[in-house]
């Protein structure tokens, strides 16, 4: 039927943009979910702006989706795309400075009247004044080619057949790239099933765009990208924060204790509080609070009953429920505080992402009051973070610090879905007899009294009889947990609440460092594991000998780490902050450990990280 | 619809164990700490101490069963003097804590002891949410007109004028009414008590336990080192009759000694005025009804005080039944777990987290 040739590829980003009204993270969702089934290894990353809605066809009311797929290991959402779908001048506009010369744009002429090139300040339209002659265009009138394919549909008015244009474009783009449309057809059908002529429009939409790519001659060829070699397995595609709310369910299912989330929306983190209310036929109870203390100071009166108290937040959230931390420290309850980070300082960038608050959650407190900080890496790595944050909250009783961020929250590639049996058991034994006998010889419960290796002290719920106490934020004495205004007593204690922290056990750092000569080390936290892993892929395929490590844990860090970062003679710490991990380091170890940083609210690029560490490379040869 | 209809249950402690009828009865001692109480000679936080000991054996819970939870402020050392469980937590936020820890224990009587400041400047926001939710909880408020802990500001129930360290030449704030505030903020119990009035305050702080619901109990107390004898004028045998109007649901609203009683009429325009017993001939009398599904009548009770203490209502404004947050909270979650089976096991967490959309690779 048709002449056209097939190339074959190993890897290709595309970028859908457009407004915010256009449905361009549904198309991308959706596009994802196509290249996901067909076994490409993947990495997404959604760029949204804070508002709901900006005034259309403007810059600041341009939202794209960005998703790189290959046959091969996917780290990062790709520096730059290879194809560019702008679905009016103001897509165009925001990411042409993107997009490397030779790359494809997919334009929807209907946008590019003189009214909306005038919007963002085009005196010409760039699809015919020759300013794109470096770009591959299809210049295309997705608009009115669907109202068109749409006519048979009388009951639709045109605004609603001119809305399924991202269909149309989603049909195109799943020819271009040979990606079964099924998915997206059962998809449809569970979003529109009770308005069978919007979902007949859509489908109808989604076909014709398939069509256009097939029949016009403007697309002369199509692209395979085939499957990438992963550990066999179920898969599934999961966001950070939907990997993050489900290794939290997961956990509290294996410690046998029931989850309540006390949360107060906020970007980026709602969408974990989204996720969790829909897991009560899991035993999870969510509670949306009037404010974010009151959210974190809910969790913690749960995990006083015995739950596995959580709170969701972001980072001006946690300025809010630092006092609670501080009181949970003292309390040593278990408690698991997330913080999905955005750029700051205040509202900063809502939707972007950043790591500045790092040192927030080390330090953001008052007195000496030590929290165990874990970082999460991927989007799927969310879940097993999770997982090991309520471990360290339950083992040793006490609030721990899980960092994500935006990056995290909404980019998202493959997972393989472990077994349950397979995940960590986290049992944890609540106290249910006296742990001590006073002067008299007389059984008796002692609520500070540590487990000699942990230091945890007993998780003695209410409804235990016979153990009834008093706990609180005053200093109280070593054992027996009484009010204490001792000078001695309360060195005691500080030091014991930080011995308890700086003892948790967590694993020692994995080098990777794969000709075990190199010179430099390329030492990251958190969702700069992407990027990281790429650029040093890079330099390692130019024959260059480059370390690399991820650290999980920021409080307390690996016992091996002092020694690691000896073995080198270049330790780079890129941060998407101003220093915040360097500082820490240097600290800590004197190590005189080099920081890059950029807080641009975007990922590094790979690109960008490899020039950084070429230069570094360069000084030690 | 009433709590009963909707499969609701209907008392406040009726998911908390209670001793088995031959157990031996508790006594005040059975709730006394081994801590020494610290409160300054003469404070009304004795008083209310004393009768709250000597008043939870009548409930006849299981004490392990009794959890006190309390934020900061002279009033909120409360807990350590009780031997239940207790925490001290921090300023203002008890309430918030103690909502999630009645969410998800219904098997708890779960107690918020707070104070002017506490309850109403930090924690304003908290405890209007906890009363606006209708969480299981019996909150006490204790009112000295002052920030006792902080030694001697004025707090947002301060007298306008009143001469502080931190107001020395009169605070210029408007205080707030707690009773009134309650109510606005959709409180299903309200009530107000004076601390040595044991007798008075033990019959509210029952119907209080036994509401479900939140129940907020307003206890005047007095601070002899910073606001002494904010209340006298109550205490004041001599004037005590003229100015208490003592509440009693389906009674006609009245103040005043026996021989100079004094009957609450209604006036156009919604507020009531006092009018001696023989003259109130053909007017309408109000009868307080604390059941009453409206709370204006309760909250035009509520304006019958003043910072002058004319007339001050005492005893329990509004007591009136509506599905508690924390019930509806755990219905939720316990229906979605029936509704499929039972409690999740391995195979359903299983099935929660690969979702809809999995594929399989070699
Ligand atoms: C965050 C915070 N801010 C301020 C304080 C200081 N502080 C402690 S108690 C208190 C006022 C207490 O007044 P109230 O609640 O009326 O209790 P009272 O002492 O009168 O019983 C203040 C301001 C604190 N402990 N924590
Ligand atoms: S300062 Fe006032 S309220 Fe506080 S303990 Fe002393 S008398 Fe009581
Ligand atoms: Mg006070």
């Amino acid at each position: 039927m048709t002449s056209k040739t097939v190339q074959t590829l190993d890897r290709v980003v595309i970028r859908f943009a457009g407004d915010s009204g256009d449905g361009m993270q549904l198309t991308g969702d959706r596009f994802t979910s196509e290249t996901a089934a067909l076994g490409n290894d993947l990495s997404t990353l959604p760029n949204f702006p804070a508002e709901i809605r900006a005034p259309q066809g403007t810059l600041p009311g341009v939202s794209s989706f960005q998703l790189h797929f290959a046959d091969h290991d996917v780290l990062t959402p790709g520096d730059a795309p290879d194809v560019l779908v702008a679905m009016n001048p103001a897509a165009l506009k925001a990411n042409l400075a993107d997009l490397p010369r030779g790359a494809t744009i997919v334009a929807n002429t209907d946008e590019f009247t003189t009214r909306n090139l005038a919007k963002v300040g085009y005196e010409t339209s760039p699809l015919e004044d020759g300013s794109l002659e470096s770009w591959h265009v299809h210049a295309v009138a997705l608009t009115s080619i669907t109202v068109e394919a749409l006519a048979p549909f009388e009951g639709l008015t045109r605004k609603e057949k001119e809305r399924a244009k991202n269909m149309f474009a989603l049909g195109l783009l799943s020819w271009m790239y040979t990606r079964p449309t099924t998915g997206t057809e059962d998809f449809l059908a569970k979003k529109f099933g009770g308005r069978p002529e919007i979902l007949e429009a859509n489908l109808a939409a989604l076909r014709a765009g398939w069509n256009y790519g097939e029949t016009t001659e403007d697309f002369a060829s199509s692209f395979v990208v085939q499957a990438a070699p992963m550990a066999p397995g179920r898969y599934r595609n999961v966001t950070g924060n939907t990997a993050l709310a489900l290794g939290l369910a997961a956990a509290a299912h294996r410690a046998g204790r029931p989850l309540v989330l006390g949360s107060y929306p906020i970007t980026p983190a709602s969408d974990v509080l989204h996720a969790l209310s829909g897991m009560k036929r899991h035993g999870v109870t969510t509670i949306q609070a009037e404010d974010e203390i009151a959210g974190v100071g809910i969790a913690l009166g749960a995990s006083y009953g015995g739950a596995i108290g959580v709170t969701s937040t972001s980072g001006p959230g946690i300025a809010l429920k630092s006092e609670t931390i501080g009181l949970a420290v003292s309390l040593e309850l278990p408690l698991v505080v997330v913080d999905i980070q955005r750029g700051g300082p205040s509202t900063g960038l809502p939707t972007k992402t950043e790591q500045a608050d790092l040192l927030q959650v080390m330090y953001g407190r008052n007195g000496e009051s030590p929290v165990p900080v874990l970082a999460a890496q991927t989007p799927a790595d969310c879940f097993d973070a999770a997982l090991d944050a309520v471990r360290i909250a339950t083992t040793y009783r006490t609030p721990v610090v899980l960092l994500s961020d935006g990056y995290l929250a909404n980019g998202s590639e493959p997972w393989a879905v472990p077994e349950v049996d397979e995940l960590p058991d986290l049992a944890v034994e609540l106290a249910s007899a006296p742990n001590a006998v006073d002067d008299a010889g007389e059984p008796v419960f002692r609520p500070y009294l540590r487990d000699p290796e942990t230091l945890a002290r007993p998780w003695a719920v209410p409804g235990t009889p016979g153990l009834e106490h008093r706990i609180g934020g005053i200093e109280k004495a070593d054992v027996t947990g009484d009010i204490s205004y001792d000078p001695d007593n309360h060195d005691t204690m500080v030091r014991l609440r930080q011995a308890k922290v700086d003892g948790i056990a967590v694993p020692d750092l994995e080098v990777d460092d794969p000709s075990g000569d190199a010179k430099v080390l390329v030492l990251g936290w958190g969702s700069t594991y992407g990027p990281v892993a790429a650029a040093t892929r890079v330099l390692r395929n130019a024959g260059h000998a480059v370390a690399r490590a991820h650290l999980r844990h920021l409080n307390p860090f690996p016992a091996n780490l002092d020694d690691v970062l000896r073995r080198y003679e270049r330790v780079l710490v890129p941060e998407m902050n101003t220093g915040q991990l360097a500082l820490l380091l240097r600290g800590t170890y004197l190590v005189d450990v080099r920081s890059h940083t950029a807080v641009r609210g975007l990922p590094f690029t790979t690109v960008e990280l490899a020039d950084v560490v070429s230069t570094i490379l360069e000084e030690v040869s | 619809m009433t709590l009963t209809d909707l499969g609701m249950p209907v008392t406040g402690l009726q998911h908390v164990p209670h001793l088995p009828d031959d157990a031996p009865g508790q006594s005040k001692r059975d709730f006394t700490s081994d801590q020494e109480v610290r409160w300054c000679p003469g404070c009304g936080d004795y008083v209310i101490l004393a009768a709250v000991q000597s008043f939870l054996p009548e409930l006849g819970l299981r004490r392990e069963n009794i959890v006190f939870v309390s934020g900061i402020g002279c009033s909120s050392r409360f807990p350590y003097y009780l031997d239940t469980y207790g925490m001290h937590s921090i300023h203002g936020r008890a309430p918030a804590i103690a909502t999630g820890l009645a969410t998800s224990r219904p098997d708890l009587s779960v107690w918020v002891v707070t104070g002017d400041g506490d309850a109403l400047s930090i924690g304003g926001n908290h405890l209007i949410h906890a009363l606006r939710r209708n969480v299981n909880l019996t909150i006490l408020l204790f009112n000295n007109q002052i920030y006792g802990l902080t030694k001697g500001q004025y707090s947002p129930t301060s007298r306008t004028g009143s001469v502080t360290k931190s107001s020395p030449l009169g605070s210029v704030d408007a205080p707030f009414n707690p009773v009134s505030l309650a109510l606005g903020a959709e409180a299903t119990f309200v009530a107000r008590a004076m601390e040595s009035d044991r007798a008075e305050l033990k019959e509210v702080l029952r119907a209080a336990a036994e509401h479900r619901g939140a129940a907020l109990v307003e206890i005047y107390q007095n601070c002899p080192i910073f606001n002494d004898g904010a209340f006298e004028v109550l205490k004041d045998r001599t004037q005590q009759a003229a100015r208490i109007v003592r509440l009693r649901s389906g009674e006609p609203v009245t103040v005043g000694p026996e021989d100079d009683r004094r009957v609450l009429v209604r006036v156009a325009g919604g507020h009531g005025e006092f009018v001696p017993e023989a003259e109130v001939g053909a007017r309408e009398v109000v009868v307080h009804d604390a059941a009453a599904p409206d709370p204006s009548a309760a909250f035009a009770l509520s304006r019958l005080d003043s910072p002058e203490m004319t007339h001050v209502p005492m005893g329990v404004f509004r007591q009136v039944s509506r599905p508690t947050y924390d019930d509806l909270v755990r219905a939720q979650v316990e229906g979605a777990v029936d509704a499929a089976g039972g409690p999740a096991t391995d195979a359903d967490l299983g099935e929660l987290l690969r979702g809809r959309d999995t594929w399989t690779v070699g």
